[in-house]
């Protein structure tokens, strides 16, 4: 990780109508880092996400990413960052081989790196004998871990990562993170949100989003010292939810009978 | 350009990968210009009828002898009397009873008339219709030989009839346009909807948003194997139908051809707008079944014609698409009428094409936000 501002952003203004999604963000991404971006569903996450990955633009405000400007060349962004969604992102009916050919492609990747690329990656990750197998026919964990790889097979700058690990079991997601920090190490920058607030510990830094606005931002050890809490979780649930949107205690059957 | 032939591959092979897309692509096609060529046929052909013989002479043996050899009836049961009529009808097997009067040779020749009467099946009008058509046209050709032998130097006006562009009237030649029109927008529509839906509901269109390819090139890219099977397709109906029931193409081929383009190109624009508006596969598969299939079939003139239609249905019959590519499609392969004749319709479809492509991109776009 370096000090080297790979996404910039300035008080970024996001409105739909009379809706304001992103109110004002600042922050800034360093080179290598693992930030991870958190905050409750229908916080303004996923209206970011899109905005820096050049698929949305901004009402107002000053956004850089990996050297290009959001709103002048969301082009030349695309062609430098890496993405992965929640929804799984591999075609089913092709086969691990044949994603990597066409995702290199879009990625305008020579056929000859790509070929040597996937050697190596299969190689890495013990996937030899999956190489011409279908997508479909391979388990979750394995599937999971080969969106990953391919969404950072044309080596980004950046890859945005919109809840990676839904749904996946904790074996997988460990090795998962394992993964994460090897690129990271490459000096790929990781933009990662997640529901898991063990996954937020991992993070260099992290960002809170609520109601458009962030938060909080800092490393997870200084927002628990801030925050008076143990965990993530807790300076999440302090801040991100509204009091009174808290539920109540439940009402505990036990009590009565046993 | 690299990234793009990447990308249509990619269609490609999802096609071929996929039973069911091929099955969808080639096997409906062949099964409905079957079927609708062989089964659903309104030619007559062997029709059964019954004889009411109340006079028995040589005249009345002679007309039902040219009724019976004429190809189109066939002589199943003879009958005594008027309560066996009902009997026999209902029964389903004998689609009319041919009765002939009482001393109908004696009256005929002495009295210069006699009567006969056609009673008919009214519960399927369209083949009562056909039955009464064909034999009272058997017995005005009789009356005429009758005419000419008999009492000449009587006048009698002799209508000639001819069916220009269909001289025996067959119904392939009503048909097979049809089907390739209903085919076209189904299997265009339908096809290309589901296909990009599908990559909304994998979450695949993210990442393809998200990578330099642009908004374009990854509609053109899913669109384009659509656009080449489908043509393969229409040349593929064009030699079925040339083979299989011996209906050429009159006009230009060239000209077929070329329009043939533009309404694929039409379907597949349609095709595009539904799966702007439609979030899942299902919805989209519904919207071009019963938003494209039902009107194609009923509004299009196809089998119903638009003219007979009340006002109301022919406003709607005339937003339909498929409407104007009918009568592209009859008057170059049945008429063989060059472009000058169809160059509304061209003009028409032209127009649509273009607006469902800007519709789509507007509402690509307004997604895009």
């Amino acid at each position: 990780m370096t000090n080297n501002p790979v996404i910039s952003v300035k008080n970024l203004v996001k409105k739909f109508g009379s809706f304001t999604a992103n109110d004002d963000l600042s922050f800034e991404v360093y080179e290598g880092e693992i930030f991870g971006f958190l905050g409750a569903n229908g916080a303004g996450k996923t209206t970011a996400i899109r905005i820096l990955s050049g698929l949305s633009e901004p009402t107002s405000g000053e956004v850089i990413v990996a050297g290009y400007n959001a709103k002048k060349q969301p082009e030349q962004i695309k062609k430098n960052i890496g993405y992965m969604c929640q929804k799984f992102s591999l075609y089913p009916d092709l086969t691990v081989k044949e994603n990597i050919m066409l995702y290199g492609g879009i990625y305008g990747m020579k056929k000859a790196l790509i070929k040597e690329r996937t050697d190596l990656l299969l190689d890495r990750l013990n996937f030899r004998e999956y190489g011409d197998r279908m997508i479909a026919v391979l388990p979750l964990g394995l599937k999971q871990k080969l969106a990953f790889s391919v969404a950072v097979f044309h080596e980004p700058r950046i890859v945005f990562l919109d809840e990676p690990t839904g749904g996946v079991d904790p074996i997988t997601r460990r090795q998962f993170w394992e993964m994460i920090y090897e690129t990271a190490g490459r000096g790929i920058t990781i933009f990662v949100t997640t529901h898991y607030m063990d996954e937020a510990e991992y993070c260099d830094r992290i960002s809170i989003m609520s109601e458009g606005k962030i938060v909080a931002l800092d490393t997870p050890a200084d927002l628990k010292r801030q925050y008076n809490a143990a965990s993530v979780e807790e300076v999440f649930v302090k801040i991100a939810r509204p009091k009174d949107l808290i539920p109540p205690a439940p009402f505990s059957r036990r009590e009565k009978g046993e | 350009m690299k990234r793009f032939l990447g990308f249509v591959k990619k269609e490609f092979l999802h096609i071929f990968r996929d039973i069911r897309t091929l099955i969808i692509l080639f096997g409906i096609p062949v099964i409905q210009i079957l079927l609708f060529g062989f089964v659903v046929s309104t030619d007559l052909k062997n029709a059964q009828v019954a004889f009411l013989d109340l006079s028995g002479d040589e005249m009345t043996q002679k007309i039902s002898d040219k009724i019976c050899s004429s190809g189109f009836f066939m002589r199943s049961e003879t009958l005594l009397s008027y309560n066996d009529i009902d009997k026999v009808l209902r029964k389903n097997k004998i689609k009319a009873v041919i009765v002939f009067e009482k001393n109908f040779g004696r009256k005929l020749i002495s009295e210069g008339k006699a009567a006969i009467s056609i009673i008919t099946d009214g519960s399927e009008p369209n083949m009562a219709t056909l039955i009464t058509n064909y034999v009272t046209a058997i017995i005005t050709d009789f009356n005429r030989e009758l005419a000419g032998t008999q009492a000449a130097g009587t006048f009698l006006v002799q209508p000639e009839v001819r069916m220009f562009y269909n001289p025996s009237l067959k119904s392939h030649f009503m048909f097979v346009p049809g089907v390739i029109t209903l085919i076209m927008i189904l299997i265009c529509a339908l096809m290309t909807s589901v296909t990009i839906t599908r990559e909304k509901e994998f979450g695949t269109m993210e990442v393809l948003l998200v990578s330099p390819l642009k908004p374009v090139q990854i509609i053109l890219g899913k669109v384009m194997p659509y656009f080449l099977l489908s043509f393969i397709n229409v040349i593929m109906i064009l030699m079925l139908s040339w083979l299989v029931f011996g209906l050429p193409v009159k006009g230009s081929l060239v000209l077929l051809l070329a329009e043939s383009m533009l309404y694929i190109l039409m379907s597949l624009s349609l095709g595009i707008l539904i799966s702007t508006v439609s979030k899942t596969m299902q919805q989209a598969i519904f919207i071009s079944f019963v938003g494209m299939m039902l009107p194609t079939i009923l509004l299009s003139g196809f089998i119903f014609p638009i003219e007979n239609m009340p006002d109301g249905y022919g406003w709607v019959a005339a937003l339909m698409p498929p409407k104007y590519f009918i009568i592209i499609i009859k008057n170059i392969m049945i008429k063989g009428t060059g472009f000058l004749y169809v160059w509304k319709e061209t003009l028409v479809l032209t127009v649509m094409t273009t607006a469902f492509i800007w519709l789509s991109i507007r509402k690509f776009k307004i997604r895009l936000q």
